[in-house]
């Protein structure tokens, strides 16, 4: 694949143009979208509930059949999925739950270097109830990682963990990111999350992209820092949460 | 003083003392209040004996008029006697294998058939129909048909106890695949699984709980099968011998043949659950 591309240029990861996907008569979810995703790009999707955010996610991971609509929609060859559950098969042990479906003789090694990668050595025979919400959601990354994504899209893949395993986390998407270099779309409702992880910021509103934001801060993305705090501020409005509104909150 | 300290000093507290603090009932470890708790060990037996207590109280008093209803020993020593004389061992593996034979082609049709049926809509509606059709007919008005379809021999027992194992093994594997949460044919979809790896690890081991329930239900109709076929028309077998101690009177024999129906029947529900507990020990439910 082509090197970083700086955003809308040839070589797009993923290519979306004029996505429209509605469930009922009167009002469509997705309404002549439009979104390129760059190869190794990490994109983070905010909208408030009802914005078509998960819509457009299943719509790239092939699971709408139930939505109707047109649109072009191309993705890479090899695309894994993340969900809010950690959808781990109760009846399967940690590292089959990895390596389910993986061809190769050497599908168990990979296994469990994949696990090893998300802190998880030595859990290969553990039951999934026997570990944590977080821990479950770490063998889910594995189990999406292990199969080399160019695209890797995860649907709110922190939003049912605790604040303190969520910073946790974070720095492990964002490391694992970093050596597997896979596009990412990360829809998420927080966004302190989507300014902390993403290259770019994107805020879905009534079934279109309403705001672009890249995020220039290099280095560690550090919550108090002014110029976050700023970008916080410009991605709430967006969201309808203005500055006249936390006043009445 | 601040919060770190009170949390601090409160630790340092003799354990006892925390526990009755504030007025706090002290509740013991390891108890769980609500649910059937722990495992009795061989819980199962006990109801049986209870019931052979009664029936041995019954009978030593004088209450039950044994040619109503044999005594326990009389039961035993004749059972003892029909084993000595060679009468019983033959019968009873005879009575065994058609047991076995007809549960294991009734499993695996019906497993086959559920399959089918669960994964495919041509398949439910061309499968399902007729099953609950064979369901809503009893064995024992379908016999005289497959007596003249299949004459008298092992072929037409077996056929019989197969086709009593099929329903219940069918019925509730289905329930049990078409149960499987959806998310996890969702996530095979993601991960592009093949339709044998998504049989393999989705569909069977997930309708696993309901196939085991299937399978109580299919050996306790795989006995049942058996006494109507080896009551109606048989030379051999425990119903046979059964049949022929009517004949002369011999409620003693008939009741070795009923303890006998009674004991396979608990004994084999009793590998059912232990596999059951083994295979599914993923889970973790009220029985454990």
């Amino acid at each position: 694949m082509a090197t970083h591309a700086g955003g809308l240029t040839t070589a797009a990861s993923v290519r979306i143009r004029d996505l429209h996907r509605s469930f009922t008569d009167d009002r469509p979810v997705l309404a002549g979208l439009d979104l390129d995703i760059a190869p190794g790009e990490f994109v983070a999707l905010l909208g408030r509930s009802g914005s078509g955010k998960s819509t457009l996610l299943r719509a790239l991971a092939g699971l709408d059949q139930d939505a109707r609509g047109t649109g072009e929609i191309e993705v890479p060859e090899q695309v894994s999925v993340v969900f809010q559950d950690s959808r781990l098969l109760p009846w399967q042990r940690v590292l089959r739950n990895v390596v389910i479906g993986l061809a190769g003789p050497n599908a168990k090694a990979r296994g469990r270097e994949a696990l090893a990668e998300v802190g998880l050595a030595g859990r290969e025979r553990a039951w999934p109830r026997e570990l944590s919400g977080g821990e479950q959601q770490r063998v889910a990354l594995a189990r999406s990682l292990v199969r080399e994504p160019q695209l890797l899209l995860a649907d709110e893949p922190f939003g049912a963990l605790d604040a303190l395993t969520r910073i946790k986390m974070h720095g492990l998407l964002r490391a694992l990111y970093e050596r597997h270099q896979p596009a990412v779309l990360l829809v998420t409702h927080d966004v302190d999350e989507a300014i902390v992880l993403a290259d770019r910021v994107l805020v879905l509103d009534s079934g279109h992209v309403r705001t672009e934001r890249r995020i220039d801060l290099d280095g560690d993305r550090d919550p108090s820092d002014p110029r976050f705090a700023a970008i916080r501020t410009e991605l709430l409005a967006a969201l309808g949460l203005g500055a006249d509104h936390k006043e009445t909150a | 003083m601040t919060a770190v300290e009170v949390e601090a000093r409160r630790e340092a507290a003799p354990a006892e003392h925390d526990d009755t603090a504030g007025g706090r009932a002290s509740r013991p470890r390891g108890k769980r209040r609500l649910g059937p708790g722990k495992a009795i060990p061989f819980g199962y037996l006990i109801g049986p004996l209870l019931l052979l207590g009664v029936w041995s109280w019954g009978s030593a008093a004088g209450w039950i008029d044994p040619r109503v209803l044999t005594a326990p020993w009389t039961v035993a020593a004749t059972a003892w006697d029909l084993w000595e004389s060679g009468r019983l061992g033959p019968d009873l593996l005879v009575s065994t294998r058609r047991f076995a034979v007809g549960l294991a082609f009734g499993v695996a049709a019906g497993l086959a058939l559920a399959v089918v049926s669960g994964l495919s809509r041509w398949g439910e509606a061309i499968v399902d129909g007729p099953v609950q059709l064979k369901r809503s007919i009893p064995n024992l008005a379908l016999l005289p048909l497959l007596l003249l379809w299949f004459g008298i021999d092992e072929r037409m027992k077996i056929i019989t106890i197969a086709l009593g194992v099929l329903i219940p093994i069918y019925l509730h594997t289905h329930n049990g695949l078409r149960s499987i949460d959806g998310r996890y044919a969702e996530l095979a979809e993601t991960l592009r699984l093949k339709p044998a790896a998504f049989i393999g690890r989705v569909v069977l081991p997930g309708a696993l709980p309901g196939f085991f329930l299937g399978l109580r239900f299919a050996v306790t109709a795989s006995w049942l099968s058996l006494v109507v076929v080896e009551q109606v028309n048989a030379t051999s077998g425990i119903g046979y011998m059964m049949l022929l101690a009517g004949t002369y009177g011999q409620t003693d024999v008939i009741i070795v043949g009923l303890v006998l129906y009674g004991l396979l029947g608990l004994g084999s529900d009793a590998v059912v659950r232990l596999a059951q507990r083994r295979v599914l020990s993923w889970r973790r439910t009220l029985e454990d």
